[in-house]
């Protein structure tokens, strides 16, 4: 592990006070490198209090910013204090900090994401049917787009490097935004790997899709890839693959 | 029903869609106010289509000719999202407050000058000696 890099854990939070303190300690015992942030949502609980006493740094929007509000400020943070390394562990208690030590392994030059799945071997992770239906609409979709098989695509269990922490302190998707942004990646010329997580199933609070707003959820994630495919390129940097190849006239 | 009548209630419904769409992928519309603009626009194209649904759809409210049953769908979808538009508006208008306040609160607290840039050479020994002020008196 390259000791040398700085490595930051963005914790977004809504009204988490019932797992958050389990979540920065956790995070403390099994990955002391990272310096903890906790993005508070607005929560109306005690969440930003328990998240301080357990040693972290609280950043508060005003308001409400929904899940990809809240963790672009995490990008943003990370761009702008020079952050090597960000991973992003829900503050629900879901995903496990023993684990991001397999992130952190899988991380190589080349690799810009590392997404934790449940979905790699089977029988994993027993979430109810229609919620895994959705996944695996949404994965069977994306892997055709990239052209890599892509497993479980709403994990938010991630961790990036500088190049990621860029492209999406610049621009992350603004409601539900896990499953565009693996389609922005690949569009920015970025790579992504997958590695075997375990996720608990959530310590508490609410999650941020209840059953009724599933239906909306789906239409907006499908609308926004389907559309996120007309786009156009993006800018190319010096260094990457240009667009058309201007080798052929040579 | 006139063949005229449908044709341009096709066309119309089609060109809503497309460019629905196409300011989405401009990123000039966000998917979150697009979705209503989407529904309204293929419910519309819909009943422009299939004149039996249509027919249906204006026997069973008791409207004569057809046609204007499609005016009455379309007038009911764009009183549902300005609706729509004045609570996102609303929200807005709450959310620009607090963001204001929030900045009026923090600028008192960095200090009024180095808030508004203090570009001005002559202004920072000023500065700086407020500074030393509040720093003193905190």
């Amino acid at each position: 592990m390259a000791s040398a890099r700085t490595a930051l854990a963005v914790v977004p939070a809504y009204n988490e006070s019932a797992t958050i303190e389990g979540v920065i300690r956790s995070l403390r015992v099994h990955a002391p490198q990272f310096d903890v942030l906790v993005i508070d949502d607005s929560s109306t609980d005690d969440t930003s209090r328990l998240a301080r006493a357990a040693g972290a740094r609280v950043v508060r929007p005003p308001f409400n910013l929904g899940i990809g509000g809240a963790v672009q400020t995490g990008f943003v943070y990370a761009l702008e204090a020079g952050y090597d390394l960000m991973v992003q562990v829900d503050g629900d208690g879901q995903h496990d900090p023993k684990e991001l030590s397999k992130l952190l392994d899988t991380m190589a030059p080349g690799v810009d994401m590392v997404c934790g799945s449940r979905f790699l071997t089977k029988g994993g992770y027993l979430a109810p049917i229609s919620r895994r239906a959705g996944i695996h609409v949404f994965a069977w979709l994306l892997s055709r787009f990239i052209g890599q098989p892509v497993t479980d695509p709403t994990s938010g269990f991630r961790l990036y490097n500088r190049r990621a922490i860029k492209l999406f302190a610049n621009d992350y998707p603004h409601d539900y935004p896990e499953v565009e942004a693996v389609l922005m990646l690949h569009h920015h010329e970025l790579t992504m790997c997958e590695v075997e997580v375990h996720m608990f199933q959530r310590g508490g609070g609410s999650s941020s899709i209840s059953s009724g707003k599933s239906a909306y959820y789906m239409v907006k994630v499908l609308l926004a890839l389907f559309i996120g495919l007309a786009r156009k390129r993006p800018i190319i940097t010096a260094g990457d693959k240009a667009p058309v190849s201007a080798g052929a006239r040579l | 029903m006139d063949i005229r009548i449908q044709i341009v209630a096709i066309v119309g419904a089609g060109g809503l869609l497309l460019a629905i769409l196409e300011l989405v992928r401009r990123r000039k519309l966000l998917e979150r106010y697009a979705l209503l603009w989407l529904f309204s626009g293929v419910v519309l194209l819909a009943l422009a289509a299939w004149r039996g649904a249509l027919e249906e759809l204006a026997q069973l409210v008791g409207i004569a000719y057809p046609p204007n049953a499609l005016f009455f769908v379309a007038f009911a979808f764009v009183l549902l999202l300005l609706l729509h538009f004045s609570v996102a508006v609303s929200r807005l208008t709450d959310q620009t407050k607090v963001l204001a306040q929030r900045l009026a609160l923090l600028e008192e607290r960095v200090g009024p000058a180095r808030a508004a840039g203090a570009v001005d050479d002559t202004a920072l020994p000023e500065l700086e000696a407020r500074e030393s002020v509040t720093s003193g008196s905190g």
